[in-house]
């Protein structure tokens, strides 16, 4: 078999392919910043949990209207900000910390979307919800995540300095201006956004790997922190593609296949990575002249 | 001599637990102050409620004409997250906050000051070092840049030099002698009187109530410092279990 054949022409030859490529490839640009900022902020698991709060919200959205994309995405959006706003707001203005308060609302949120699923009975059309259809992207699913990305995309060029003071030093910032909180509030708004555009292609409970795993892949191969969001987005980007690729050549599924493709890029990082890794640890080079 | 900042019958605490208990004082303008007292005196507390990180429950705090958000404070242990990538450069530049905020940019001018603040604390050739991989000293000498960045004209510092060498306390000690002589207000909270004493023309003598306020010669007497620390014996530090609302007059 020819690069070409391997590379090239599944997406050229099918539709649906070519949709793919640009749905994972319109996520993974806002997925890079998004999974660097979380993992710098120790938020690696607040995907996670986002992940499992916007689930009752798409259900509701799925009970009223069906497999209707704006239905769905709404009310994932509503269910996601609820909770992370909630949490967020519980964190500042009470003495307990966030890990704790978005625990106890996701769980209810959680708790809630399965209730809503089972009384509505066992559908198929639901595990749309759960698992995402990224061969099946529509026009206005396509336009939706692209729309998402622009807006991450932006709000991270705005909110930049402030994610940044507030990871570095939130004490520093709070005594100097009040964003702090404003950019916190926003930044996850941005995360709730992008998994809920993520959804539609991977599901609600697989979105959360095309941001945190190439962040993590990163953080193994660079310390500069605008080196560490574009090699993210680049082990997004990659891992969509080839994930679509093994997807289409071994009849795999296809959301399963990018996750677990960028999956195999961490655990290359795990032990290869110059940075930290297995490898490097084992091998220390010489010291140097003090 | 104007004053700076006016404590009229302060109480400061922790769930209704006094920590700082009815203080009426007044710092003038240009003051260099020191805060003394023994462990869990309020001195503490006493910076954070006038930074406005704790409100008060009791009395007020005027600040006459500053700004919480304007106050340079260095908290006694900083919350610096040292796995972030951030370069020592980057770090103290945070001190221009107030003045470029979310979207200003770094003027020539600014950069000129970020060098001779860096400069100024020894942290010359340190610009592109990630803060992750300074040691103690060196960090508390970049918080000292930053601070120097905010160009406050009211300066809170929470033991600065613990833990610091004889050169980093010297280098430290005279940027708050330059920032006395430039006419800013610094509040230091001590435990060294000897340094208290060489440097600081005003004390503030705490144990969780004043014991006594004004020129460092007559605050630091043995028998206010009897009172404050307890003369060999232990002060009542601890709070009282079944303590019942506070009936001093104001």
């Amino acid at each position: 078999m020819s690069p070409y054949d391997l590379l090239v022409a599944p997406f050229a030859e099918f539709e649906f392919m070519r949709r793919a490529l640009v749905g994972v490839l319109a996520l993974a640009l806002g997925a890079g910043p998004l999974g660097i900022f979380l993992m710098l902020r120790r938020m690696s698991l607040t995907g996670d949990a986002m992940g499992h709060a916007i689930l009752p919200g798409a259900a509701i959205g799925f009970l009223f209207a069906g497999l209707n994309l704006y239905a769905m995405t709404l009310g994932g959006l509503i269910a996601g900000l609820l909770v992370a706003v909630g949490a967020g707001v519980v964190a500042r203005a009470t003495r307990m910390k966030e890990d704790a308060a978005l625990a106890a609302f996701y769980l209810v949120s959680l708790a809630l979307g399965v209730l809503i699923v089972s009384v509505r009975g066992s559908n198929v059309d639901l595990l749309h919800v759960l698992f995402g259809t990224v061969l099946g992207l529509d026009d206005d699913t396509l336009v939706l995540i692209a729309g998402i990305t622009t807006i991450t995309l932006l709000a991270f060029a705005f909110l930049w300095r402030a994610l940044v003071v507030e990871c570095v030093d939130p004490s520093f910032l709070a005594s100097v201006s009040r964003s702090g909180g404003v950019s916190h509030i926003a930044f996850l708004a941005l995360v709730v956004l992008n998994l809920v555009g993520a959804f539609h292609a991977l599901g609600t409970l697989r979105a959360v790997g095309l941001v945190m795993l190439p962040a993590a892949t990163a953080r193994f191969f660079a310390r500069d922190l605008t080196v560490l969001v574009a090699l993210a987005t680049l082990v997004a980007m990659a891992s969509g593609a080839l994930g679509l690729l093994v997807s289409y050549h071994l009849g795999a599924p296809a959301g399963p296949s990018i996750i677990l493709v960028a999956g195999l890029a961490y655990a290359a990082a795990v032990v290869a990575g110059p940075v930290g890794g297995l490898l490097s640890r084992r091998a220390p080079r010489r010291h140097l002249e003090a | 001599m104007r004053p700076q900042l006016t404590f009229r019958d302060l109480t400061l605490g922790y769930e209704r637990h006094p920590a700082v208990h009815h203080l009426t004082a007044e710092v003038p303008e240009g003051a260099l102050l020191a805060v003394c007292g023994p462990n869990g005196a309020g001195k503490s507390t006493l910076l954070k409620g006038i930074c406005g990180a704790l409100k008060p429950i009791g009395g007020r705090i005027d600040r006459h004409g500053v700004a919480p958000q304007e106050i340079a404070y260095l908290p006694q242990a900083a919350e610096v997250d040292l796995g972030f990538p951030i370069s020592v450069y980057d770090l103290v530049a945070m001190g221009l906050w107030r003045r470029i905020g979310l979207f200003g940019g770094v003027a020539a001018a600014d950069r000129a000051r970020i060098e001779a603040a860096l400069a100024a604390v020894g942290l010359t050739g340190f610009e592109r070092r990630i803060v992750g991989t300074l040691s103690g000293g060196q960090l508390q000498r970049a918080l000292f840049a930053r601070l120097m960045l905010q160009d406050a004209r009211l300066i809170l510092l929470d033991e600065p030099f613990s833990a610091l060498d004889a050169t980093t306390f010297a280098d430290l000690l005279g940027i708050i002698r330059r920032w006395h002589a430039e006419g800013r207000t610094v509040l230091a909270v001590l435990h060294d009187l000897e340094c208290v004493r060489a440097v600081f023309p005003l004390t503030l003598l705490l144990a969780r109530r004043p014991i006594a306020f004004g020129p460092t010669g007559s605050v630091l007497q043995p028998e206010t410092l009897a009172r404050a620390y307890g003369d060999g014996h232990r002060w009542q530090e601890a709070w009282a279990a079944g303590a019942t609302d506070c009936t001093d007059a104001a």
